[in-house]
């Protein structure tokens, strides 16, 4: 078994997600926007004066800012297996980057609702004793997430510790 | 596998819990159970009454005849319930703790109840009421045989040697509670609150209404913290440390060795004159925060020195925040903030005011997080959370944006290669140099 990365293994092998995920939110962005959009545009049209009805393009540009916005935060997750622990990095604005070594996983869930079973995806979550440890994989193709499932959970009953 | 019953006194100490409850109800309803009462004659109302006492007592003798505990290899059995039956099975190697308390009322009758602390119950299983005898014998044969000794050894050991490591003197606590600015903060919020309510509301009733809710908070922080602390005794024994404390409710607590998560030391702005510190613990499971309350600072590091033992508390030298970035993310406190590293634990360091020092060893780090906020990262500084056991996190906030990446990842290796030389769970059956 290897000892472990001590210090430095050099750049960890970053994975981003696969293209699913963006899909997903930019087609519930899009269909909550014109939906909107033409909500807003219809009522301030019938009850106040059909110049009014432009407001719902309001709804529109705030769709092409969560575009943007929703493109950037999907490239900025990426997830790395390391020899001893799994490193997830994520956020644009606030970055946050989360290390869970093996032995600590108390339990890995693979999730999937029924939008993302229609995209096809899968998510995944690790557990460990600590309540605060935030460390998920949204958007995974699911026969990555049952292979990184089966992996975790694998390396973790080996290097597995107490409390 | 024998299994035994409580103590025989626990029918009437369970009786009394509803028989109170249907006396208070009652006064609530105030003057329309007076008014039901006086329509009764005085032989009903006496029926009435043996009534009400024969179902409690009934119930409180059921529900004792049908609570049976045991002890095995492995586990501590509880049987119990009459309709609604349950069975707990406590696996003695999760064992975080054994309490044993003595409430007031018990002390007067000679019995005390046990409280077991597991990781991942909320409520907690209590063995409620043991004679006292019975419970410090059964606490000592249960550490024991959570320790890895075997069963007819944990029996006749029976209660671990101790040595006292430390005793707080009643005039040690009183004068550090009066040097504490919190109590004087509970104090004058106890005093100015209701007044102000008075002068806004000029209701006098209203003032009483805000006026009981800080009572209580007064009460808690002064009075009920100098009788709860009192005569506040550390001992150490292979078991673990035992805590002894109360005035009314004496209270009798393990710590086992290796199952701290987080030692947090606090130290109040008007303390540091004289050096003193308070101790604090966090245990996974358990409900016990304080470890010391009052004690010089050479003092609790020796009582810490136990809990985190070849940890070199006065050895570690803290670095603070970089001055350049940091004051502007968080003005005035950033001074507060700083971070000290050995191979032994990771050590953060926040306040101002009152200063407090929080050590994790890297073998309970359960993850480790980067988070960086856009202000933050503008200035080129970076927080590091470290995440354990106990439900707590311990951060180390605004280090040099570099410095916390390599903080990272330097953390997650300590924290692995840390583990694998932690002792186990059975902190007997291995050879134990510390011990």
């Amino acid at each position: 078994m290897d000892t472990g990365t001590k210090g430095g293994t050099g750049e960890p092998g970053w994975v981003g997600l696969p293209g699913g995920l963006l899909r997903l939110r930019r087609t519930l962005l899009a269909f909550w926007c014109a939906l909107f959009a033409v909500a807003t545009g219809l009522l301030l049209g019938l009850l106040v004066g059909p110049a009014w009805a432009a407001v719902g393009a309001f709804w529109l540009a705030a769709g092409v800012w969560g575009w943007v916005l929703i493109g950037r935060n999907w490239r900025s997750w990426r997830y790395a297996e390391r020899a001893d622990d799994l490193l997830i990095s994520r956020g644009v604005l606030w970055r946050e980057q989360t290390v869970v070594p093996y032995g600590r996983m108390q339990l890995v869930e693979v999730t999937s609702g029924p939008v993302e079973r229609r995209f096809g995806l899968a998510s995944l979550q690790l557990h460990t004793a600590a309540a605060a440890t935030d460390a998920r994989i949204p958007g995974l193709v699911p026969a990555e997430a049952e292979r990184l499932r089966d992996r975790l959970a694998a390396l973790g009953e080996a290097r597995s510790a107490g409390l | 596998m024998a299994e035994r019953r409580l103590h025989p006194f626990t029918p009437l100490r369970r009786a009394w819990v509803p028989i109170a409850a249907t006396v208070g109800i009652l006064a609530q309803q105030g003057d329309r159970a007076a008014r039901w009462m006086a329509d009764l004659s005085t032989p009903l109302r006496l029926v009435t009454l043996v009534g009400v006492v024969l179902v409690f007592g009934v119930y409180g003798f059921l529900s004792w005849w049908f609570t049976h505990y045991a002890v095995t290899d492995t586990e501590l059995r509880i049987r119990t319930g009459l309709l609604f039956r349950r069975t707990a099975h406590i696996r003695l190697d999760r064992l975080q703790a054994v309490d044993v308390t003595r409430p007031l009322l018990a002390r007067l009758t000679g019995v005390a109840s046990l409280r077991l602390d597991v990781i991942g119950t909320e409520e907690k299983d209590r063995l409620a009421f043991l004679g006292e005898k019975e419970a410090v014998a059964l606490r000592a044969e249960l550490l024991a045989r959570a320790a890895g000794f075997a069963p007819e050894e944990a029996v006749r050991l029976g209660e671990a040697p101790q040595r006292e490591l430390l005793r707080v003197a009643p005039r040690e606590l009183a004068v550090s509670l009066v040097l504490s600015l919190g109590v004087w903060a509970a104090l004058a919020g106890g005093i100015v609150a209701p007044f102000f309510v008075w002068w806004i509301s000029s209701s006098p009733w209203a003032a009483v209404v805000t006026l009981l809710p800080m009572l209580g908070a007064v009460w808690a922080a002064t009075v009920g913290r100098f009788l709860t602390e009192y005569d506040w005794r550390v001992a150490e024994s292979p078991d673990g440390l035992r805590l002894d404390h109360g005035m009314l409710d004496r209270a009798h607590e393990t710590v086992p060795p290796g199952r701290v998560q987080t030692v947090r030391i606090v130290e109040p702005l008007l303390w540091r004159r004289s050096d003193r510190v308070r101790v604090e613990l966090a245990v996974a499971g358990s409900k016990n925060e304080v470890l010391v309350p009052v004690a010089s600072r050479a003092a609790a590091y020796a009582v810490i020195a136990r809990v985190l033992p070849g940890v070199d508390l006065a050895g570690l030298s803290f670095s603070g925040s970089p001055d350049t970035g940091s004051r502007w993310v968080v003005p005035v406190w950033w001074k507060g903030y700083a971070l000290a590293l050995s191979p032994e634990v990771f050590a953060a360091r926040h306040g101002r005011l009152c200063r407090r020092t929080e050590i994790v060893p890297h073998a309970k780090v359960q993850s480790v997080r980067f988070t960086q906020g856009p202000w933050a990262r503008a200035r080129g500084v970076a927080d590091v959370h470290v995440d354990t056991g106990a439900n707590g996190t311990v951060t180390a906030r605004l280090r040099a944006a570099a410095e916390a990446a390599q903080l990272l990842h330097d953390q997650a290796a300590r924290s692995h290669t840390s583990r694998a030389t932690a002792r186990p769970d059975r902190w007997m059956t291995s050879p134990d140099p510390d011990a």
